[in-house]
């Protein structure tokens, strides 16, 4: 049956969290935002104490969507501070072993604060991830990486500030293209794999963004997720590069769920600032007899719900355990175009109050274009939806 | 919990309406829209499917059930997919039966009811539409007003369906600045159905122009009686009827110009290689998913009689920008071929640049 009701438990998560984003997250948003790379400690450890009493980060269902939505609407960057398995953990349930996922999550909650990084591009490719050039040679029971992965979202946090790990996609035979991927985890402080360089951002600035250095670093053979085969370029025999992509089916909505949080955060500061105004938006009327701002507001408003509608359509396939490729990059496309339209033109609408960093707009409007670009940009995921709704393969449609 | 998948039985309807509108409308769609006449076979056969009926008690000699509004909107997107001006003809009926079904006195629902679970198709409409700029169905010029127990309409109407058949009209008019719906039947003294109107797109679909010179109706002919009515219920109902329409029309662009792409070949490959055409078709996918469930949603909410204006409003809207949008670039996908009449391209962007105008000419 069609619905768009949540259930009592997922409103229950949408208001704390709600709080959690008002409270602890909007208060210090400005600050961190004007002192880059400073780590937001007493909120790390703060939400690292309240881990357990109903977790506010992790897991990748439509809970998670809508939490993570509401702590995007607090702020973008300190969600992406907040200790979580995050894409790494993502791509071990994605790609592990039941004894994988145990050994690199089980231990997880216990001890400090830890996070989960995914390191997949490089200077020299972007969105091109199979020509990724970070290599894996086996010796004896280890496996010897060499490479730099660069844009590693909290890569420091990671494997530096922390006992988490990153996952690093490296190729185990470049001849063999995609089927030569693997993804494999690296945990912290583990020798030869060092943080080299902290970017300097348009925004999120809260969340370190690093480049990582695998200068011979070794790791056990253990640590490689999924099959270390590699098989010629067959048909069918992608499953490494296969693996990566079906991670994205599972962020991507994430992705779009941060998105949302930002727009919808943008949207209440242009209505809250408009009811103070005594402006009222005219649903019902004729649409040639509203204003150019109720015209433009309310197609801000209609993008953000379009996106979160089919991000919350990505989520339910993903839920039923049915396909949704497309879907996925459908919401991802949808929801970093939509963030970035709403936020730019509700610092158009708000004038000084929208430019003025006073306020949080020019912020949201900087910390939005993110969800556009990071993982995979939106021209790319609509060339995933192109490709799907054509049933090209990418040789047909590149 | 939130879910996109319809029931069962709504599933068992699409499906059903789907094969009709594929096997059916699709066939004739282009001599309709050239000859203006729509053949009475696909209206018959649409009426036994019990699409306006549906949700009428058994008392009036309807099946029963529940009326819906998402139902309502499903069945409309795969008629409009099929073509628009049979699929507003089709539902034409709805347009008096379901004000009357919702918002009706008892007597207005046994008197006007059972004609619409009759056998035989019943030609039944409504009148909102003003020929002039600036209308807006929230402030009409067409005025009712009360006058020895009869309410006396005046004014001027254009885009109503079916007008020349219809056996009962829903005429909305402005009494005491407020818009209020009135049952109007064939004949009545006043009422004067013009020619046959001319328009850019649903060419099929007779719509008329019509004068209200001190058309007299008794006073219990105002819809709902003194308990009067939901007059932005009956917008939103309509909104969410035009817009699933728009989706319709607009998947079904989509899929034509898809499937275009893949067979054209220029220099060497199809065309949908290319990424200015694929990404164009990839917008166009999203687009027409995103207004579908944002209508939904609409619709959703009506049928849980919630208030809907703002939802309803924004998918109309969005919608609205959605299906012209999708239209004309399936146009352009085909190029020149977009611009002859041989294909349906042409025909589905002048019918989607109408939904702009189209208010209150659909319901659910």
């Amino acid at each position: 049956m069609i619905d768009f009701e949540l259930t009592p438990e997922q409103k229950e998560v949408v208001a704390a969290a709600h709080k959690v984003a008002e409270e602890m997250f909007r208060p210090i948003s400005r600050y961190y935002d004007e002192h880059e790379h400073e780590t937001p400690k007493e909120l790390i450890d703060k939400l690292w104490e309240g881990r357990l009493q109903g977790s506010l980060f992790g897991g990748l269902d439509m809970t998670a969507a809508l939490r993570t939505e509401e702590i995007c609407w607090g702020d973008a960057g300190l969600y992406l501070c907040a200790p979580s398995p995050g894409l790494g953990g993502a791509a071990v349930f994605a790609s592990g072993t039941p004894e994988q996922v145990q050994r690199f999550l089980g231990n997880y909650n216990e001890d400090g604060p830890k996070w989960g990084a995914m390191a997949m591009t490089e200077a020299g490719c972007g969105s091109d991830t199979s020509a990724i050039t970070t290599t894996a040679v086996r010796d004896g029971d280890e496996w010897v990486l060499n490479g730099e992965k660069i844009f590693v979202t909290y890569g420091k946090k990671a494997i530096e500030d922390s006992e988490g790990f990153v996952v690093v996609w490296a190729t185990l035979d470049k001849s063999a293209g995609r089927a030569g991927m693997k993804p494999f985890v690296v945990p912290a402080k583990t020798p030869g794999a060092r943080v080299e360089k902290m970017e300097k951002k348009l925004g999120i600035k809260a969340s370190d963004t690093v480049t990582i250095v695998f200068d011979n670093c070794r790791i056990p053979f253990e640590n490689i997720l999924g099959s270390p085969e590699v098989r010629k370029m067959e048909k069918g025999t992608t499953a490494g590069f296969k693996k990566a992509m079906a991670t994205f089916d599972a962020t991507r909505p994430l992705i779009a769920a941060q998105a949302l949080g930002v727009g919808r955060a943008a949207l209440d500061f242009v209505r809250e600032t408009l009811d103070k105004e005594g402006i009222e938006i005219r649903y019902g009327l004729h649409r040639q007899k509203l204003s150019a701002l109720e015209r433009d507001f309310m197609d801000m408003e209609a993008n953000y719900k379009a996106a979160k509608l089919l991000t919350l359509r990505a989520f339910s396939l993903m839920s039923q355990m049915l396909p949704n490729s497309l879907e996925a990059s459908m919401a991802k496309a949808k929801a970093g175009l939509a963030v970035t339209k709403i936020t730019q033109k509700a610092v158009e609408i708000m004038g000084p109050l929208g430019y003025s960093r006073k306020c949080l707009l020019e912020k949201w409007m900087r910390d939005g274009k993110i969800n556009d670009i990071f993982e995979g940009t939106g021209q790319i995921n609509m060339l995933v939806v192109a490709r799907r709704i054509l049933e090209f393969s990418r040789e047909q449609l590149k | 919990m939130i879910s996109f998948s319809p029931t069962e039985e709504q599933q068992m309807i699409v499906k059903l309406v789907r094969q009709f509108a594929n096997d059916e409308m699709r066939k004739v769609y282009r001599e309709c829209d050239e000859n203006g006449e729509i053949p009475g076979h696909i209206i018959d056969t649409a009426w036994a499917m019990g699409l306006v009926s549906s949700g009428i008690p058994e008392e009036y000699g309807g099946p029963g059930g529940e009326h819906s509004a998402i139902t309502g909107a499903l069945i409309a997107e795969e008629l409009a997919w099929g073509d628009l001006s049979m699929a507003m003809h089709i539902l034409s009926p709805a347009l008096a039966a379901f004000p009357i079904l919702e918002m009706g006195t008892a007597e207005q629902k046994k008197k006007y009811l059972p004609a619409f679970c009759e056998d035989k198709f019943k030609a039944a409409t409504a009148a909102l539409i003003e020929p002039r700029f600036g209308f807006d169905p929230g402030s009409l010029s067409t005025t009712a007003n009360l006058k020895d127990g009869s309410y006396v309409l005046k004014g001027q109407k254009c885009f109503v369906p079916l007008a020349k058949d219809a056996d009962v009209l829903m005429v909305y008019a402005s009494e005491k600045g407020k818009s209020h719906g009135f049952i109007v039947e064939k004949g009545t003294k006043g009422l004067e159905i013009g020619e046959r109107e001319k328009n850019m797109g649903v060419k099929a679909l007779a719509t008329y122009e019509l004068s209200l010179k001190s058309c007299s109706v008794p006073n219990e002919n105002r819809l709902g009686g003194d308990k009067g009515y939901d007059f932005s219920r009956i917008m939103n109902c309509s909104r969410v009827a035009l817009s699933a329409m728009a989706v319709g029309v607009a998947r079904a662009a989509f899929e034509y110009s898809k499937d275009y792409a893949k067979e054209r070949v220029a220099f060497g490959e199809p065309i949908a290689s290319r990424q200015a055409i694929a990404f164009m078709l990839a917008e166009m996918a999203i687009e027409v998913d995103a207004a579908r469930l944002m209508n939904w949603e609409a619709a959703w909410r009506l049928d849980r009689k919630e208030e809907a204006t703002k939802e309803s409003s924004l998918a109309k809207a969005y919608t609205d920008d959605m299906v012209l949008m999708v239209t004309d670039r399936a146009v352009q996908v085909l190029g020149g071929h977009g611009y002859i009449r041989e294909h349906p391209v042409e025909l589905w962007l002048r019918n989607g640049r109408g939904f702009a105008t189209f208010d209150g000419m659909a319901i659910v």
